[in-house]
């Protein structure tokens, strides 16, 4: 797969997350994802920088414009340095909250996009990627 | 400190939601709302998220909370204006807003509101005669 372009966003702040939102938003438009396909992403990378800010107390947005050989795509990969998570399969589990959220953010984002993986080790983080295609 | 603006019409409470909100922004939104429906004795509460591309699951929260709040304290919230693709998204999210009423336009939501107003000026009206 080949990587056309890529940027960073930090995630130190609630503002943070908006910025996420909007640099994942341009880059949907930009490789020309449907009205409702830019929606699901950008909602979907809102959860997972949420997710970084609020549990691994900040980390890093990789937006990333991808290119399979047939069609173009938008990966992002969220990653923190938080105390990562024991059991990923509860995790991602609508209404599982460790934090008194609604417990929809992984299972919510990995819903609303076409291809998802998260690795994550207690005490080391836990890293996040989806990608959605055109 | 940034603020989304609240008006007051008569016993309504107007918001128009034109910024990507954050989520400490959203919060705001929550108290200042529930603080004017207790100072303005306000009615009703109309919420236009029509200029809102995304609601995620602390957005949705937010206005599922600001609905039961405004119910326990005698008002009504209509929220008006939700955009198709955010429509979508949100019951793929796993959050389909029970228990929040909506309305597709501001004509309708204020529609809602009247009709509600005025059933409860005539109960009001039958106990006190």
């Amino acid at each position: 797969m080949a990587t056309l372009h890529s940027e960073d966003q930090a995630i130190e702040t609630s503002e943070d997350v908006v910025h996420v939102r909007q640099r994942v938003r341009a880059r949907a438009v930009e490789i020309g994802l449907s009205l409702v396909d830019q929606t699901k992403l950008v909602t979907a990378a809102s959860e997972l920088a949420r997710n970084a800010l609020e549990h691994g107390g900040g980390g890093i947005a990789r937006i990333e414009v991808v290119n399979d050989g047939h069609r173009r795509g938008i990966r992002l990969t969220v990653e923190d340095r938080g105390p990562g998570i024991a059991d990923i399969q509860l995790a991602l589990k609508d209404g599982y909250s460790s934090r008194g959220g609604l417990g929809l953010g992984l299972g919510g984002a990995k819903r609303l996009a076409n291809e998802f993986d998260v690795q994550s080790r207690p005490g080391e983080g836990t890293t996040v990627t989806i990608a959605r295609w055109r | 400190m940034e603020r989304i603006p609240i008006l007051k019409m008569g016993r309504y409470l107007l918001v128009t939601i034109q910024v990507d909100m954050h989520d400490r922004l959203a919060l705001t939104l929550q108290d200042d709302l529930t603080e004017r429906i207790v100072r303005d004795a306000a009615k009703a509460v109309l919420i236009d998220i029509s200029a809102l591309e995304m609601v995620d699951s602390f957005i949705g929260r937010t206005i599922a909370n600001i609905a039961a709040m405004s119910s326990v304290l005698d008002a009504e919230t209509v929220v008006v204006g939700m955009q198709p693709a955010v429509a979508i998204t949100l019951v793929e999210l796993g959050l389909p807003l029970k228990g929040v009423r909506t309305a597709l336009s501001v004509e309708h939501g204020m529609a809602v509101l009247k009709a509600r107003l005025l059933s409860d000026d005539e109960r009001h009206g039958d106990a006190t005669q």
